[in-house]
């Protein structure tokens, strides 16, 4: 069976690249920590691994605007072997910033010309808020599959307020089902906030590319590998936390397919 | 050429920054702003073709989905902009000249990428644009107050666009010395006070001295170095000076004596006298380190920010948790931060405008500054804050207290740092301009109301990214053993860093290849300057290609400046001209050692008059609206708390994640089970009464916090960390004195050694000549390590049914009790630590955690127990009913005011569940503890008093709105 080889991508700013690595490596996956410059300058290549990561974090401090200038690396400096990636049917995460990165980039929803149609944009309580949230897993993405239930993971953002250019996007979204997560309460029901922490549109939480090989969420599964970290652990039986189940998935999509 | 960008959302989309702004408009009690919108401005100069200008704009300034933007190549003056048909007021702010912004540095990297080279510089600009009537006062206040501080920031003018930074004047060579032997005693004094020197008459003296042996004038160069080096704040020159201490009707008595070095006698003394195996380091490093586990070791380090804080919340702030995750990255050959501790002093957010002193900030401005700059610089270098604590008295008006603590972890072979004669200095990080310069010395000195104009240059801005950096590459530098020692530039700079670091060998530097932000700066400025974010490397020659290479492919700066000599001089050149040329050893051991005086009288306080009464409802309501008390959740939630994956305890807890929790606990590593706690005490309001008992409480409060989690007393470690007024001042030294014979007394008894600590003096802030100090106010940071974070406990209730046991002694303890604080009174009866006890219950408790047997469990502390028994029952959505008769007093302890009220140590509330509750009993046998009720699915919250009628009476939900009201901004 081939040996899953992720890449976790990061640069200045970056800052969950550690857990996002162990999180793969928990899922059997062999993990390399990049600098985004050995991949500009060609001392490594994106062509030699099955899934690129995009960890949170802050790169290049939200300046401009959060993934802002990372996503710009991304579409002038590496454009063509993110669409050879791509074509080859591999994998992409991005969490938190990553997923900031992915929509500014265009990478997601996705589209021919790398158009930014979505945003992510300042939450609506104005500030950089920490919460526990519930999160009803939908449409239909490679990272996610078998997952029937409702998860629990941590958020840490103040720029996460999920948004479309215009409706037309949105309704796309839906028909191709390409929204992975909607925020809910404990019981599965789509309510405000804070169970919504940023307000979202229609409660938004992640979406994928068409292909649901591409996955941006802003919640935190590699927050969440073991139920010690759950906030209310003293009744788990599970020692795997609700987070650890998409980096098997994404794992286990390249083993059966490559 | 120059253009000015401005970028602001489209209609429609929530303008957050305009709304948060209108919101603080609105506390401002000025009603007239109606609404308030937000405005980015980017101006660029460079040779730029408009298409360059338009792409700039679409491709990297503007969200498109969400902005536009407009481009102004020539903009109007503001007055002859078209004025609408309701009134507006246009205020634009931008950063000083000389003032760092880490954002232009993103725009010109972004500029780059899109293939633009053309751009020579960046400015940015915040505008916001205020709707409504507003007289040109209002106006005046709402900037001042909410939209800029001068010491940083000014109001852009309208007609004109502002300087380039880069055409600062360039710097002209000039040796500049200062006539000292030349001086007498009143001239010396002059030279100290005009350079802000803050060096006293007898160490002026000591400087002449050494100079006229080596007969001739020092630099203004060598006159610094000596100031930064012999300051407070580098030197502690009160813990390790001889104090003549002198008191009156204390208890315990302590009698009168000669104290030689403060630190030693009483710090230092308990570690030295435990001789834990488990202390790898202390009181050498820049933090303590304890071991961890067989591979790693863990260190943990408080700071303190208050002066730059007081000035300017944000910065001061933001460079202070910049500064203690620099001490973590200094200790060893480096350790990785991995959670971060923050507690603050406030006066009360409400207080009213009119007592705030001029050339002070409004406590709420403080406090909204301070916790986003902590959050600013902990969230972006991803370090989970998951431990802190809030306190309020009016007395920190003008000095507010911002502690900042960093736990780090090293591997064991990495834990020490040897400089060797031949190594070169190098320097890595941001570069060097001219912000901070003055910290160390202005922080050894009071605040007055003149502080922010003279001392404006001690303020810092930091810039976490660049941080974050120098920690990703200095890890790899480490791990490849390239060098031998590191430091971190904090106060006084480079001075202190390589002043440190050559202490014993000596060290020449050349200060013209320091890397600058802009030209322009002096040979002096370089090298005191406190610009963030630099450490201080020693490394071999043969390393040093390598070592540039890490740095250099991760956009680092790391420049050689120099080398450790071996000649024990400190020699400083500028463009090969000798600027400074002094003996180590002089430099470092020849401050003169003066004796200070300290007197400690008892102060008497007034006992509350409080009507005899039966139901004590309204006062469990109103305690739990007091700001000490409060949830904090709206501060908790601004900090990333689960960043690096490890956190398991957090600081808020329970059946909707909004309950206070005691300690933290974290497992730092995805392979091990192990765990670390993080805990800390605090109490400035015992002090009022015996800054000793005050040291001694705070102890017992940061090591009852771990054992409420599930921790021992097997390894734990303690830091102190004073906060004091002047100490020159005899009265102020006393009570320091008590508390840190408290510290000694209690810390050996309970077997916690100290393992690091810092002080913070001149906490007082000087208006037309009357003084006021802070309450002294003493921090306990506990560390300690947990074999198995599985087993940890939560405060929260967990099972309707379960038991509810007040573990440990009541007694009739209600002086500096928040309950008294809420009538405006102090009284007497402090808080004692009776440790022969507490330790069985300790012993006894961690027991029962280790069996399992609890279900949660949470410390008395601040409002005592029935504040602690209200945040248990509501934290986990749950009834209580409960009985003073089965809780354990002290005899004259027996009324229900002191058993709900009385914040005595060592207490707990536990929850067990009924099948466990006999294993429990029979554990806890030998101790203090009553089964005082037990917990309903109801919601209903009842007490009652010891003639068995109702004195509590109240339900669950009414409390925790109580509770989360006081802060919910």
């Amino acid at each position: 069976m081939v040996k899953v080889k992720v890449c976790v991508l990061r640069t200045a700013g970056t800052n969950c690249d550690q857990e996002t690595a162990a999180a793969f490596k928990l899922a059997g996956a062999n993990t390399q920590l990049l600098h985004i410059n050995s991949l500009v300058s060609g001392a490594k290549a994106l062509n030699d691994f099955h899934i690129l990561a995009l960890p949170g974090g802050f790169s290049y401090g939200d300046d401009i605007a959060s993934g802002k200038i990372f996503a710009n690396e991304l579409r002038f400096k590496l454009v063509d072997s993110l669409r050879k990636f791509i074509k080859d049917g591999k994998l992409i995460i991005g969490i938190c910033n990553g997923f900031q990165i992915l929509v500014k980039s265009g990478l997601l929803p996705g589209s021919a010309e790398l158009k930014q149609d979505t945003s992510l944009i300042i939450n609506d309580s104005g500030k950089f808020e920490d919460r526990w949230v519930y999160l009803m897993p939908s449409g239909r993405c490679v990272w996610t599959k078998e997952f029937k239930r409702i998860i629990y993971l941590p958020v840490a953002h103040g720029e996460g307020k999920f948004i479309t250019k215009d409706k037309n996007v949105l309704s796309r979204l839906n028909k191709n089902e390409q929204i992975v997560f909607h925020y809910c309460d404990a019981s599965g029901k789509l309510s405000g906030y804070p169970d919504n922490p940023n307000g979202s549109t229609e409660n938004i939480a992640g979406i994928c590319d068409e292909t649901g090989r591409i996955l941006g969420l802003m919640p935190h599964p590699e927050r969440h590998l073991f139920s010690a970290g759950h906030p209310r652990n003293w009744n788990l039986k599970s020692k795997a936390g609700d987070g650890l189940q998409i980096f098997k998935n994404g794992a286990d999509y390249i083993k059966n397919n490559f | 050429m120059q253009c000015k960008i401005e970028v602001v959302d489209k209609p429609g989309i929530f303008d957050a920054v305009g709304q948060g702004v209108a919101k603080d408009i609105f506390d401002l009690r000025i009603s007239g702003a109606k609404e308030v919108k937000f405005i980015q401005a980017y101006t660029l100069e460079g040779n730029l073709a408009e298409g360059q200008i338009i792409s700039i704009c679409e491709e990297l300034l503007t969200d498109k989905v969400a902005q536009d933007y407009k481009i102004l190549l020539e903009y109007p003056a503001l007055s002859e902009r078209p004025v609408r048909a309701f009134a507006q007021h246009i205020v634009e702010i931008t950063y000083n000249s000389g003032v760092m912004d880490p954002v232009e540095a993103s725009v010109l990297k972004g500029i780059k990428d899109l293939g633009i080279t053309s751009v020579n510089s960046v400015k940015t600009a915040k505008k916001y644009i205020i709707f409504g009537k507003l007289s040109p006062v209002q106006l005046k206040t709402i900037s001042e107050k909410l939209l800029y501080n001068k010491l940083i920031q000014h109001v852009v003018s309208p007609s004109l666009t502002e300087g380039d930074i880069k055409h600062l004047p360039a710097y002209n060579f000039n040796l500049i010395t200062v006539d000292l032997l030349g001086a007498n005693d009143a001239k010396l004094l002059e030279i100290s006070k005009r350079g802000q020197l803050f060096l006293n008459l007898n160490e002026m003296r000591q400087i002449k001295d050494y100079f006229r042996k080596i007969k001739r004038n020092p630099t203004d160069c060598e006159l610094e170095t000596v100031a930064q080096t012999w300051s407070e704040h580098c030197y502690h020159k009160t813990f390790r000076g001889n104090i003549d201490y002198k008191e009156a009707e204390a208890s315990p008595k302590l009698g009168n004596r000669k104290i030689k070095n403060l630190l030693k006698s009483t710090i230092m003394k308990v570690t030295n006298e435990l001789k834990k195996d488990w202390c790898v380091s202390v009181f050498k490093d820049n933090s303590g380190i304890i071991k961890f586990d067989q591979e790693n070791n863990i260190c943990f380090k408080v700071e303190t920010h208050n002066h730059p804080s007081a000035l300017e919340p944000f910065g001061g702030a933001n460079t202070g948790i910049g500064g203690v995750i620099r001490d973590s990255m200094g200790t060893g050959l480096g350790a990785k931060p991995i959670l971060n501790s923050d507690v603050f002093c406030f006066a009360p957010p409400d207080l009213a405008f009119n007592k705030v002193p001029p050339g002070s900030l409004h406590p709420k401005r403080v406090m909204k500054g301070v916790v986003s700059g902590v959050g600013d610089y902990g969230n972006k270098m991803g370090i989970p804050t998951v431990n802190g604590a809030i306190l309020f008295h009016e007395h920190f008006v003008s000095n507010p207290l911002v502690y900042c603590g960093t736990v780090g972890i090293i591997p064991k072979d990495k834990s020490f740092k040897q400089t060797n004669k031949g190594d070169l200095i190098v320097v890595v990080g941001g570069s060097t301009g001219r912000d901070g310069i003055h910290g160390a010395t202005f922080s050894s000195g009071e605040l007055t109301h003149e502080s922010e104009t003279v001392s404006s240059g001690a303020v810092q801005i930091g810039n976490p990214i660049e941080e974050k950096k120098v920690l990703d590459t200095i890890l790899q530098a480490r791990d490849q053993n390239l060098y031998t020692a590191i430091t971190d530039c904090g106060a006084g700079g480079l001075s202190s860093a390589v002043g440190e670091m050559g202490a014993e060998l000596g060290a020449r530097v050349d200060l013209d290849k320091v890397p600058l932000k802009y030209s322009g700066l002096s040979y002096m400025e370089i090298w005191i300057s406190e610009s963030q974010e630099r450490m201080v490397i020693s490394v071999p020659l043969e390393n040093i290609n390598k070592l540039i290479n890490i740095f250099a492919n991760e956009n680092v700066n790391a420049a050689v400046i120099g080398e450790f000599t071996g000649s024990k001089r400190l020699e400083l050149y500028y463009q090969d001209n000798l600027v400074c040329d002094l003996d180590m050893q002089f430099l470092h051991e020849g401050i003169p050692q003066i004796a200070k005086k300290a007197v400690y009288i008892q102060v008497k306080h007034r006992k509350p008059k409080i009507a005899k009464k039966k139901n004590f409802t309204a006062d469990l309501l109103k305690l739990l609206a007091h700001y000490d008390i409060c949830s904090k959740e709206w501060v908790v939630r601004q900090y990333d708390h689960e960043v690096q994956g490890g956190s398991i305890i957090k600081p808020m807890t329970g059946l909707n994640n909004d309950g206070p929790s005691d300690a933290s606990v974290t497992k730092p590593l995805f392979d091990s089970d192990q765990g670390i706690i993080i805990s800390n005490g605090i109490n400035f309001r015992f002090g009022f009464i015996d800054p000793y008992w005050m040291a001694a409480s705070c102890i017992d409060e940061a090591l009852r916090q771990i054992i409420s989690v599930g921790g021992s007393l097997r390894q734990v470690a303690i830091l102190d960390n004073f906060c004091w007024g002047n100490p020159d001042k005899p009265d102020r030294l006393g009570g320091l004195v008590r508390a840190a014979y408290g510290c000694y007394d209690t810390a050996k008894a309970y077997g916690v050694p100290f393992i690091s600590g810092k002080d913070s003096f001149y906490n007082e802030f000087n208006l037309h000549g009357k003084s006021t100090s802070i309450p002294g106010t003493l921090l306990i940071s506990a560390i300690s390590v947990m074999d198995d974070v599985n087993k940890a406990v939560s405060m929260y209730a967990k099972g309707a049914g379960n038991l509810i046991y007040v573990v440990g002694k009541t007694c009739d303890e209600l002086g500096g009790s928040h309950y008294y604080d809420l009538y405006k009174a102090v009284g007497n009866n402090v808080p004692k630590v009776y440790h022969e006890e507490a330790k069985k219950t300790f012993t006894a408790l961690n027991r029962a955690t280790e069996k399992g047997l609890i279900r949660a469990m949470h410390d008395c502390s601040d409002g005592g127990l029935v504040v602690a028994l209200a945040e248990v029952a509501f934290s986990g959505g749950l009834g209580m009913e409960i009985f003073l008769s089965e809780v354990v007093a002290q005899a004259n302890a027996k009324c229900n005011e002191v058993l709900l009220f009385s914040e005595s140590n060592s207490r707990f509330v536990v929850e067990v569940e009924k099948s466990k509750q006999k294993e429990f009993e029979k554990l806890l046998k030998g101790t203090s503890f009553g089964l005082a009720g037990c917990l309903s699915a109801k919601n209903n919250f009842k007490i009652y008093g010891l003639d068995g009628k109702i004195c509590v009476d109240t339900d669950i939900n009414k409390l925790k709105e109580c509770w989360k009201r006081p802060l919910r901004w």
